[in-house]
């Protein structure tokens, strides 16, 4: 059959299909380009996202320091009232005595200012803790100015004209003798991770917006948390079907969606104006968050209770629980560990929220660590905003390193849910 | 006695009713927990709670009304002199009584009204303290005495705890209606105080934007209109241009994951779009201002294009990379709702893979690949940290991406956060435009969460 090609009439279709058949293939090899450059330019920009702002913020983890040689000179301190004493003209007059042929006002305010303001704060608080300093003479390592730092770490170009730098070039000369001398060294940035805000980028620090989300979360932890599993458990398991029911459940996938800025308006016009709770307080902003997570802490927690097999709750049931015990002794344990890493991701979600803390006042300039969930504070995120509206360089830096602080507690947060989620939950 | 001590006392007077409770039921069922209807546990639960609750929330309610009722009390004690002063300087007098109180420094030298009513305060609150502990402690103790006497084997403890358990579930249930509640009113409130200064349709339709009021009647340029379409406008631009990103970006990036990838590459990807949702907004807005934007005017000037710092185009930009998990985890859900069986007969009749995706599976996920798209407007509708920090101030009507636009979160913080006065139509406006974003949003999520929905059971 079929030995004379030549007597077949010509086989149309499948001449037509395979005409096309070139075309269609490489559109298929474009579309499938198109979904492979998509994922690509995603990943490309979440690249982009860390490789800048860590580029930008690894220095931030370490400071320029500069030793100076203080005679604490007893002129200039009361023994009786350490507090009063001018600690400023002791650093000054120690830098001096390293460069004696500076001369002139300008050029000595310019000697000045390579050291901190924050120096005479250290110089007192090491003599109020050791008064027999007064009369001898010590070396102390003091921060040095943040224009300084950044000049030592590299980000100003001494090649650049003088006046286009905010550090001038008799500086720079001063800064070579001391490298020169070994009195100026990077070490690790303590101050960073240990003090409040400050106008100073040199004595700025996140460790008082880290206490403040701290205790704004934990507000947010212990109301969302019981409230959102009660929640969860009531709708799940013992709600009746009806319109209350169902306008609850609308209401919550609605809460959900609705922007995050709403909140803020509420926690302004409800906490802040009608009851009166204090502006820029941790618990505000923990009642404030806990609106906002309780959605998703009671969809997740739903999600959990839902994949308890029933059997579980039957069993109970069967051996003469009450509907409440069985829920309670048998189905919620055994839903815990899905509740758990749900109740993480919620915590995660609100720590890097800013928009609503804002509305209620936490963007307040605050230099001391806050003691309690009533004090005054700011938030990690909150924090970031407001330093990256600061002009000077150094800011860029501590915004950079603020940001991978907070990028790093919530790498954090989510290993923790992943681990959670891998060790414990059950699959039936 | 401070207030929190007391609560203190009260839990643990409450916690010994529940011992007191439980002992007392094992005795009268002479030891034999057959005899019982409960457990033993709950008849303690019944006991502490019965005991307990009421004066929680007693204490709690005093706190709550105390310092208000006080004032009154203060202020209708306080001479014709001082109250007849209008509405605005009695509250600075009352703050200055409250800050005498707490032991603050006051913003005036207190006068010697001031003094006596501070110390007026001070004595009724001490005997308002005095009082509650009493009643509290009273109550505590009567309560569980009534609670413990009443326990014997046939009592339902159980149920009678099961039933107060169950009031707490729903209250808890309920804090969503509250939430919801408490916002539609305090932006609704706000917003009406704000509409009788400023007519609605000034707002809604006016073209220009500058919400500095006069403090002198005679001063130049601040007038103060409030006319929103260039925050609408502005709004929308920055939206469209980061749904131009977000959307085809993670569509395909579905379809690729869902159809095309292999395990691994699923595996390595999916996790990493993840990471993308998980990053604070705060960190995309210092991301958009400090290296987008400066980045978008270097190629603008390059190309001699004229690109302002804080264009729209570097705001929408980033909040398209913010959005694009979004995207793709809803349409990856929709498409692989699709059924197997369409794709098994588009490919019998010989479609390529591509083929099948494009005349197949889109055109019967498109309803919901369309829902995820308005959940996504709505988040990019109300997205505020990268609008704040890379978007501009000044209220332009353009539609030019290159130029700088404002945007209605934008305003909202510009206008409340800061020194403010509760009252003027400045941050009253805040609540109108917060109305306007609530009442959008609310409309963009219902309708998309129904076709959502509504997609779903068609396959199911």
């Amino acid at each position: 059959m079929g030995n004379n090609k030549s007597d077949m009439p010509p086989r149309r279709t499948m001449d037509v299909i395979n005409a096309g058949m070139e075309k269609r293939k490489k559109s298929e090899k474009r579309f499938q380009f198109l979904g492979q450059a998509s994922i690509l330019l995603a990943i490309g920009f979440l690249a982009m996202l860390l490789i800048s702002i860590s580029s930008k913020g690894y220095g931030a983890f370490q400071q320029t320091y500069i030793k100076l040689d203080v005679l604490v000179n007893a002129d200039q301190i009361d023994s009786e009232k350490l507090n009063k004493g001018n600690y400023s003209a002791l650093i000054k007059a120690s830098i001096r005595s390293l460069f004696p042929d500076v001369d002139g006002r300008r050029e000595k305010r310019q000697l000045y200012g390579l050291v901190s303001q924050s120096a005479a704060f250290k110089l007192k608080e090491m003599v109020i803790d050791e008064p027999d300093l007064i009369g001898q003479s010590v070396a102390i390592w003091v921060l040095a100015d943040d224009e300084v730092d950044m000049f030592f770490k590299g980000h100003i170009d001494r090649n650049v004209e003088e006046d286009a730098r905010r550090i001038k070039n008799t500086q720079i000369e001063w800064i070579d003798q001391l490298v020169a001398q070994k009195r100026m060294e990077k070490r690790f940035n303590t101050t960073f991770f240990s003090a409040g805000d400050s106008r100073n980028p040199e004595s700025a620090g996140i460790w008082g917006a880290v206490v403040g989300s701290f205790y704004t979360l934990l507000v947010t932890l212990l109301l969302s948390f019981p409230i959102g599993v009660a929640s969860a458990v009531y709708l799940e398991e013992f709600a009746p079907k009806n319109k209350l029911t169902d306008f609850i459940e609308v209401n919550i996938n609605n809460l959900a969606a609705v922007p995050s800025i709403i909140f803020g308006l509420l926690g302004l016009a409800i906490f802040i104006s009608f009851f009166g709770l204090p502006r820029s307080a941790p618990f505000v902003g923990g009642l404030v968050l806990t609106l906002m997570t309780l959605p998703t802490i009671i969809i997740s927690s739903r999600a959990a209770l839902k994949s308890v097999p029933p059997s579980i709750k039957q069993a109970a049931l069967g051996v003469g629980a009450s509907p409440m015990q069985a829920v309670f002794y048998h189905v919620l344990p055994l839903a815990m560990p899905g509740i758990l890493t749900g109740t993480i991701l919620g915590m995660a979600q609100a720590l890097g929220e800013s928009a609503p803390l804002l509305m209620i006042g936490m963007v307040a300039f605050i230099v001391d660590i806050p003691a309690g969930v009533f004090d005054p504070s700011t938030v990690l995120p909150v924090q970031i905003f407001l330093w990256a509206d600061s002009p000077e360089r150094a800011f860029l830096e501590r915004t950079s390193g603020a940001i991978m602080v907070l990028l790093g507690f919530l790498v954090l947060m989510n290993a923790l849910a992943v681990i959670l989620r891998k060790k414990f939950e059950r699959r039936w | 006695m401070q207030v929190d001590v007391l609560f203190i006392i009260v839990i643990l007077l409450s916690l010994a009713a529940y011992f007191f409770g439980r002992q007392r039921a094992l005795k009268t069922a002479g030891g034999q927990l057959r005899g019982l209807h409960s457990l033993p546990s709950y008849y303690g639960f019944f006991a502490a709670i019965w005991s307990g609750l009421p004066a929680v929330l007693l204490v709690a309610a005093w706190v709550v009304f105390e310092p208000s009722i006080i004032t009154k009390i203060v202020v209708a004690d306080l001479p014709e002199e001082v109250t007849g002063i209008g509405h605005d300087r009695l509250n600075l007098v009352v703050n200055d009584i409250h800050n005498l109180v707490q032991g603050n420094l006051t913003a005036n030298e207190p006068n010697i009204h001031i003094q006596a009513a501070a110390e007026q305060y001070r004595h009724l609150q001490a005997t308002s303290h005095i009082l509650l502990t009493i009643i509290s402690l009273a109550l505590v103790f009567a309560l569980g005495l009534i609670a413990v006497r009443k326990i014997h084997p046939d009592l339902r403890a159980r149920n009678a705890v099961e039933e107060l358990v169950n009031v707490f579930l729903i209250i808890c249930a309920s804090i969503a209606i509250l939430s919801t509640l408490g916002i539609v009113l305090s932006v609704l409130f706000e917003s009406i105080r704000f509409f009788q200064q400023v007519s609605i349709d000034d707002f809604l339709f006016g073209l220009t934007w500058s919400p500095q009021t006069a403090m002198r009647e005679d001063q130049v340029g601040s007038s103060g209109s409030f006319g929103a379409i260039p925050l609408f406008t502005g709004t929308l631009l920055i939206s469209f241009i980061a749904m131009m990103v977000a959307v085809p970006v993670g569509l395909m990036s579905a379809v690729y994951l869902s159809e095309y990838a292999s395990n691994r590459v699923r595996a390595i990807a999916k996790p990493l779009l993840e990471v993308l949702a998980g990053i604070p907004t705060v960190v995309y807005g210092f991301f958009a201002a400090l290296t987008v934007a400066p980045l978008l005017r270097g190629v603008g000037e390059s190309l001699g294009l004229d690109v302002a710092s804080e264009s729209a185009l570097a705001a929408g930009l980033v909040m398209g990379i913010m959005i694009i998990p979004l995207v793709s985890s809803l349409s990856d859900d929709v498409i692989n709702a699709v059924p197997q069986s369409m794709r098994d007969g588009a490919y019998g009749l010989g479609a390529t893979q591509s083929e099948t995706i494009r005349k197949v599976i889109f055109p019967a996920a498109l309803p919901g690949i369309v829902g995820g798209i308005l959940l996504a407007v709505s988040r990019a509708l109300g997205e505020t940290m990268i609008v704040v920090m890379a978007a501009g101030l000044a209220a332009n009507l353009t539609a030019n991406p290159l130029e700088a636009v404002t945007t209605v979160t934008v305003q909202i913080v510009t206008l409340l956060t800061g020194d403010q006065e509760f009252d003027s139509a400045k941050t009253l406006a805040a609540f109108a435009l917060g109305l306007v974003m609530f009442v959008v949003t609310l409309l963009l999520n219902v309708i998309a969460l129904r076709i959502v929905r509504k997609y779903r059971e068609q396959y199911e």
